[in-house]
């Protein structure tokens, strides 16, 4: 077999494993007679109502608390790093709640669509249910995904603890402007003002110009979404910073102007260094991130790895992915595992050659509008310090000479 | 496109006007079957939404649209934040966590410090905010008269009013935020394609 390198360091042809599986293929033997453990000698657990994962595969997400004054104002985030494909399965979906998580009875639940509109409308749970609905892969990222790698050190993190304020479900849910339409929305109603049902009441403008591509989103992964997710309803904004899909969604209002809510100025602004701020950047930038191998995983012996990931883009879909073990001097593109499409992360992946020597495991997305994933450094640099909105640096993963891996800030 | 591009390198006109008087036929035959087929267009609505109280509001405006009657004074709102605010942020709203007051001059330096009196452009981003939000753990407890009075208080801890005001509904939206023309629209804030 012929390993052709595709980049320095051990990166190999993409197409490399492919043929390494051909060849092995054959190689099985079936032994019937012989058990492989007590599991094959007496029968398992009878059918349950709600599954839950294997005890030997059971995931956990790691919880932030970013205020201790406000136990339910904190997030917890996906473990990227045991994950594969782009799902997120339900429970493993990241969280970023601002006083706390609602238990929200549908029956009590009301949307009200009003405003600079025809026919001010109230709808019901039951009654959305009964709309057109549509599906879509969608990733949600919070604006403020990767915060711990703009300050000045590099914590010991995993993949899923740095950059897992991320996630993708396929959401199905209620197109909005079916409703702008039974509402007759005025031409002049150039924003949306969302409105949630939790404690904090969350509350955000939306430019009519992006809204319209939003859902009423009711389904996750085909289960009604998660209390945690806005159950019993949530306003999904593709390609948005998470913030704006509001969740448990109670009221739309119609508005020729912003309302300049609290989160659109004192939060989720960006402080630029003159001390100046930019307002309703909303869309994500192109990202991508290594998760395998990543932060605190150990390579256990010289040798053949995958190396794969997620990339996204809130722009357009992701084009071309590629990754580096030379630290970012030497590049080779990664195949993509997953087909791009509008709003949805692609997985890629490329073996790797570990000889036992010192790496630096780099990724760098492109999408189809020509954006490119920017070093750390051109990240950081259009910030004022402290600000940690937005930040899509290129993730370094430092492999040792003894195969640990490290977050690294390079 | 693929069938005026024929047509060119061809160059046999009429050829090509059947064809194409044929493929328009073909699609009308085409959606007049599918149309038959399907009950409900994906795109009928039901329209099972019932009207909205008229008085219905759910945020208050910088011009002041949606703040309810009310009014309340500095001297109320500070006996007011003594028993419901300052166990978080501090008596005079200078508990580090979430600060209330201070950072003014700061947002251009290296360490900025974004409070409402250093950061916030508009006064009633702090009616809507407390009315909704605040105090944590007992949100939507305040009447409208203590959500003016507190309102009140912490811009007067800010010095952004007179220890004499009185804030109501005519008179909050006036008031002038110090970083109020601190904001602009990102520069990539565009329609999407
Ligand atoms: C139990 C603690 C607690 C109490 C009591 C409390 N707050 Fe807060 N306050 C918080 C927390 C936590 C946040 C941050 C919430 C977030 O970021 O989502 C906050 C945020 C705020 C903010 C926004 C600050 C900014 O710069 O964005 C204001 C204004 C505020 N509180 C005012 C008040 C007022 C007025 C009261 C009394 C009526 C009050 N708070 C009572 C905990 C508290």
């Amino acid at each position: 077999m012929t390993q052709t390198p595709a980049a320095n360091n051990g990166l190999l042809n993409r197409r490399w494993f492919l043929k390494a599986g051909a060849v092995a293929a054959g190689a099985a033997v079936l032994t019937p007679a012989m058990a492989d453990g007590p599991w094959m000698t007496y029968p398992g657990q009878s059918p349950g109502p709600y599954g839950a994962p294997s005890r030997f595969a059971a995931l956990k997400r790691e919880q932030i608390t970013l205020n201790p004054l406000g136990p339910g104002d904190g997030a917890s985030c996906s473990p990227l790093q045991s994950l594969n494909g782009i799902i997120t399965p339900n429970s493993l979906h990241f969280e970023r709640h601002h006083s706390g998580i609602p238990d929200i009875d549908p029956e009590h639940h009301r949307l009200t669509v009003f405003g600079q509109v025809k026919n001010p409308l109230v709808f019901s749970y039951e009654s959305l249910l009964r709309y057109p609905q549509q599906t879509k892969t969608w990733f949600l990222e919070c604006s403020g995904n990767s915060f711990r790698n703009t300050f000045d050190e590099a914590p010991d993190l995993t993949a899923g603890e740095v950059s897992g304020l991320f996630s993708c479900a396929e959401w199905t849910g209620v197109p909005l402007h079916y409703l702008l339409d039974e509402v007759g929305a005025h031409k002049t109603a150039s924003w949306v003002i969302a409105e949630g049902a939790d404690a904090s009441g969350n509350n955000r403008s939306i430019p009519m110009s992006i809204a319209q591509h939003a859902i009423i989103a009711l389904f996750q992964n085909g289960e009604p979404i998660r209390p945690s997710q806005g159950f019993p309803m949530r306003l999904f904004v593709p390609g948005c910073e998470g913030n704006i899909s509001i969740k448990w969604l109670r009221s739309l209002k119609l508005s020729p102007t912003p309302a300049q809510t609290r989160e659109e100025t004192s939060k989720y602004t960006d402080l630029l260094a003159d001390g100046t701020a930019q307002q309703f950047s909303l869309k994500m930038e192109v990202k991508s991130v290594i998760t395998s191998p990543s932060g605190k995983m150990q390579l256990p012996a010289k040798g053949i790895y995958p190396i794969t990931g997620l990339a996204w883009s809130g722009q357009a879909p992701i084009s071309s992915v590629h990754v580096s073990a030379d630290g970012g001097k030497s590049w080779a593109a990664a195949e993509l595992q997953t087909e791009p499409s509008p709003f949805a992360p692609v997985r890629f992946r490329i073996p790797w050659q570990w000889h036992g020597q010192p790496a630096v495991l780099q990724s760098r997305a492109t999408d189809a509008a020509g954006n490119i994933q920017p070093t750390r450094a051109v990240a950081l640099r259009k910030q004022s310090p402290l600000v940690i909105y937005h930040y899509n640096g290129i993730q370094s993963w430092q492999v040792d000479a003894s195969g640990k891996v490290r977050n690294a800030l390079i | 496109m693929r069938s005026s591009d024929t047509c060119q390198k061809n160059q046999r006109k009429t050829r090509c006007l059947l064809l194409t008087l044929l493929a328009i036929f073909l699609s009308a035959l085409q959606s007049a079957g599918a149309s038959a087929e399907t009950p409900l267009g994906s795109h009928q609505i039901p329209a099972l939404g019932v009207a909205a109280p008229a008085n219905y509001e759910s945020v208050v405006m910088p011009d002041g649209k949606g703040l309810p009657k009310g009014s309340g004074d500095v001297d109320s709102g500070a006996t007011i934040y003594a028993r419901t605010c300052a166990s978080c942020h501090g008596s005079k709203g200078e508990k580090a966590g979430v600060p209330l007051v201070g950072g003014r001059g700061t947002l251009d330096s290296k360490n900025p410090i974004k409070t409402v009196g250093s950061y916030w452009p508009f006064a009633t981003t702090l009616y809507d905010y407390i009315t909704r939000a605040m105090p944590y753990g007992q949100e939507k407890s305040l009447t409208p008269n203590e959500v003016y009075a507190v309102t009140a208080y912490v811009l007067y801890l800010n010095e952004i009013i007179p220890e004499n005001t009185t804030l109501n509904q005519e008179n909050l939206a006036a008031v002038v935020m110090p970083n109020r023309r601190g904001f602009r629209p990102a520069k990539d804030f565009q329609p999407f394609r």
